[in-house]
């Protein structure tokens, strides 16, 4: 949908004859013009999402809250980064955290050689390193990667990710082997005071680096490289009719999701000041992909969203319970299952319905998803956390709390109960979710009527 | 290396790798038939290891060989009936997200029953103990036996698939499922069949396989990514290629494990030594059992290279 609106804006308008643009003698070199209007609203997002990074720690100002933050928009650059090749050009990739990884170990050599006096570079310019280091790894591995497309593409970027994480236990010198590379971020000459120790300093640094690389991942992909791995996604052989070699595409689109994979492991570096296996690991490729989809892979604001959820999720539910990745798989298979579009879809599909002024005939169903999913999520978590206790705490008794409430683990009314609730609620939310889909069908056909009518007028 | 040394590599490396084909044999079937590669093959070898220590510690491991395949072969056509179905209609990737986003759930469900920890799922007492003495090393009953299981399984596949009714219905729906269909075969329950099939194969390997090594949350991650290699080393959708690239990949591992040299003692035994600093040395010092691991994902690479298709694939992605 927003991909669509897009291209009807025609950008390149090639002056055929000069007659007919009623202009000079200078059109017939060929000159190119440009129709642009200028979009507001493009400019208004922009200019709020700027707003929102300077001022989410004046709001949020716990130490907590400024980690996490800082850990969002470094995660938001890696998932936007992801979505360059997996959302833009179609490409599923298990092994994207290679190239943040080792951006990130690059990074940290270069902030120990600024501390050792060997290389003079400023600290906040060494997300550039990262960026580079993971350009480079995109132009070694990306050839081996993108001569295939499609499944074969999704497992060879897995082979390699596991050849790399194996690698990174193997040469102790440059990966620090199990205990990873560690740094002292606060080196070289402060610039106007600013030294990146406090955790503040180091959040605008990546609210910086974050805003640009948001702005130039956008600006990339309305470039014509951008656009044509659009249509390399889409229909591979016709784009190979007009003429582009699609592995070619396919291999530049890649080494610019691995620079900025790159930037995103050079703030890493910078923000835990140690860098290890773990950073190269399938577990933080399986994540990004995880959260890139959550959010949704089809629209540019998508994993933006992903990755403030994912990283909360990671970070905060993480504090709570043991089970917080079962919950989050839980969550994505759902997703995988009823919402592929992710929350962006989900989000998008709503404000149209809105827009058509038919919001208000899905309320109701809104709330008996709303009531019996939270009854029923209410059971999950329950016996969830309950079989968790017992198998991995329940040496040490039986007694333990849920959700605040002293319950006994052992009990068999304490499992009847939550049984009961969890069935009763699933039963309920089943036939909620049936009639909330009927309603959803009814005003989906309306809408597309009322556009194809508007499309006629 | 002595002969000894290579006959006992040689015999440990087969019994690994058919174990491997045991694996990769449903992995293909499934892919070639539904065009999913399903990322959760190696979680249900998990399970079934689970499973089968779950039921052995119960009546033993004779009936856990039997039901825990069927147990999870069940388990696999559920997901497919229920989970797998509904995302079909957006195309292959939604589906490989879906195996993916599976295995997260298999590994957290396997850790809440069975804890973090390793199992002491044992072999039974039967197969203790030596099968023949070679030369001076023994080889262990119990790795006899899973060749032999593996053998069998083989045998049975290929009689399935060739000479009964429901093996050509598959082959035939293999490659042109919409014939197949309008011939009055119900091809979503035969994807089911394959599907489950597929998961109780890997079940079987892993009711074998979990005693043999060890039963453990990261088992399925440690396997999972060898058995891809060898999808592909093999050539996708080639259940003879999946067939040598396991045997391949188990063998060549083996040895690599075994081997203590490293390139620097080859280098030395030509009198030619870099220097002990130099950033060549940190390669030269390594000894090929260190880059064990990374064995199957450089044949992977190095294939992709020079043979895209793999050993006997007929397609290029």
């Amino acid at each position: 949908m927003n991909r669509a609106k897009h291209t009807l804006i025609p950008t390149r308008v090639q002056a055929m004859a000069p007659g007919m643009t009623g202009g000079t003698g200078a059109l017939q070199g060929g000159r190119t013009i440009r129709f642009q209007p200028v979009n507001v609203g493009r400019y208004f997002v922009w200019g709020l999402a700027a707003v929102l990074f300077a001022v989410a720690p004046l709001i949020f100002t716990s130490g907590f809250a400024v980690t996490l933050l800082s850990q969002m928009g470094i995660f938001i650059i890696f998932c936007l980064s992801y979505n360059v090749i997996f959302g833009q050009g179609g490409m599923l990739s298990f092994g994207h955290a290679v190239y943040s990884g080792l951006g990130a170990f690059f990074a940290i050599h270069a902030l120990n050689w600024i501390g050792a006096g060997t290389l003079s570079l400023p600290v906040a310019l060494i997300p550039l390193v990262g960026g580079l280091a993971g350009a480079f790894f995109g132009v070694l591995f990306g050839y081996v990667t993108t001569k295939k497309s499609g499944t074969p593409f999704a497992m060879i970027t897995l082979g390699i990710g596991e050849l790399v994480f194996a690698c990174s236990l193997m040469f102790p010198g440059f990966f620090g082997g199990e205990g990873g590379i560690t740094t002292n971020r606060v080196v070289g000459e402060p610039f106007l005071g600013i030294t990146f120790g406090p955790q503040i300093q180091v959040y605008y640094l990546v609210a910086l680096w974050c805003f640009a690389s948001m702005i130039a991942m956008f600006a990339f992909s309305h470039t014509p490289l951008g656009r044509i791995s659009n249509a390399v996604r889409d229909n591979p052989e016709r784009v190979e009719f007009i003429g582009y070699n699609t592995q070619r595409v396919r291999y530049l689109v890649l080494i610019v999701s691995a620079f900025f994979a790159g930037v995103s492991g050079g703030l890493t570096a910078i923000n835990f000041e140690i860098v290890s296996a773990e950073n190269v690991s399938a577990v933080r490729s399986g994540g990004v992909l995880l959260a890139t989809f959550i959010g949704g892979a089809g629209f540019f604001f998508g994993p933006i969203l992903g990755a403030v959820v994912f990283a909360f999720a990671a970070i905060a539910l993480s504090e709570f319970t043991k089970a917080w990745q079962l919950y989050l798989g839980v969550f994505f298979v759902l997703m995988v299952m009823y919402a592929p579009g992710g929350l962006a879809s989900i989000i998008l599909m709503n404000l149209r319905v809105a827009k058509y002024g038919k919001f208000r005939r899905l309320l109701d169903p809104y709330w008996g998803l709303l009531l019996t999913g939270a009854a029923a999520l209410l059971g999950i978590v329950a016996v969830v956390e309950l079989t968790y206790f017992r198998t991995l705490e329940g040496f040490s008794g039986s007694k333990t709390t849920l959700f605040g409430l002293p319950v006994d683990s052992a009990s068999p009314e304490v499992w009847l109960t939550v049984i009961v609730l969890l069935v009763a609620a699933a039963a309920g939310f089943e036939a909620m979710r049936r009639r909330f889909k009927r309603e959803w069908d009814v005003v989906q056909e309306e809408i597309e009527e009322q556009v194809a009518r508007e499309v006629k007028l | 290396m002595t002969l000894e040394f290579a006959l006992i590599s040689l015999l440990n490396g087969l019994s690994y790798g058919l174990l491997l084909f045991m694996l990769s044999s449903g992995l293909t079937l499934i892919f070639s038939m539904m065009g999913v590669l399903n990322f959760a093959h190696a979680s249900f070898y998990m399970l079934g290891a689970y499973i089968a220590y779950a039921i052995s510690t119960v009546v033993g491991f004779w009936p856990a060989l039997v039901l825990a395949p069927l147990l999870v072969g069940l388990l696999g056509a559920g997901v497919e009936r229920f989970g797998l179905r509904k995302v079909h209609k957006w195309g292959h990737v939604p589906e490989l997200l879906f195996t993916f986003g599976l295995t997260f759930i298999i590994v957290e469900l396997v850790q809440m029953i069975w804890g973090k920890a390793a199992v002491p799922y044992r072999i039974p007492a039967e197969l203790e103990g030596p099968m023949f003495t070679l030369f001076t090393t023994t080889f262990p009953a119990y790795r006899g036996f899973m060749m032999g299981v593996a053998v069998a399984m083989l045998v049975a596949i290929w009689l399935l698939l060739t000479r009964t009714r429901i093996g050509l219905v598959i082959q035939a729906a293999l490659t042109h499922p919409e014939a197949v269909e309008s011939l009055g075969h119900n091809v979503p329950r035969v994807f089911m069949l394959v599907f489950g099939g597929g998961s109780a194969l890997a079940g079987l390997a892993g009711v074998i396989g979990g005693n043999a090594f060890v039963t453990e949350p990261a088992m399925a991650a440690f396997v999972g990514s060898i058995i891809f290699v060898v999808v592909v080393v093999g050539g996708m959708g080639s259940l003879a290629g999946a067939f040598v690239a396991s045997l391949l990949i188990g063998i060549l591992q083996t040895f690599a494990v075994a081997v203590d040299a490293s390139l620097g003692g080859l280098l030395d035994g030509f009198g030619v030594a870099p220097a002990a600093d130099s950033a060549l040395n940190t390669i030269l010092v390594l000894k090929v059992s260190q880059v064990a691991p990374v064995l199957p994902y450089l044949l992977l690479v190095l294939i992709l290279i020079f043979r895209p298709k793999g050993l006997m694939g007929t397609r290029e992605g």
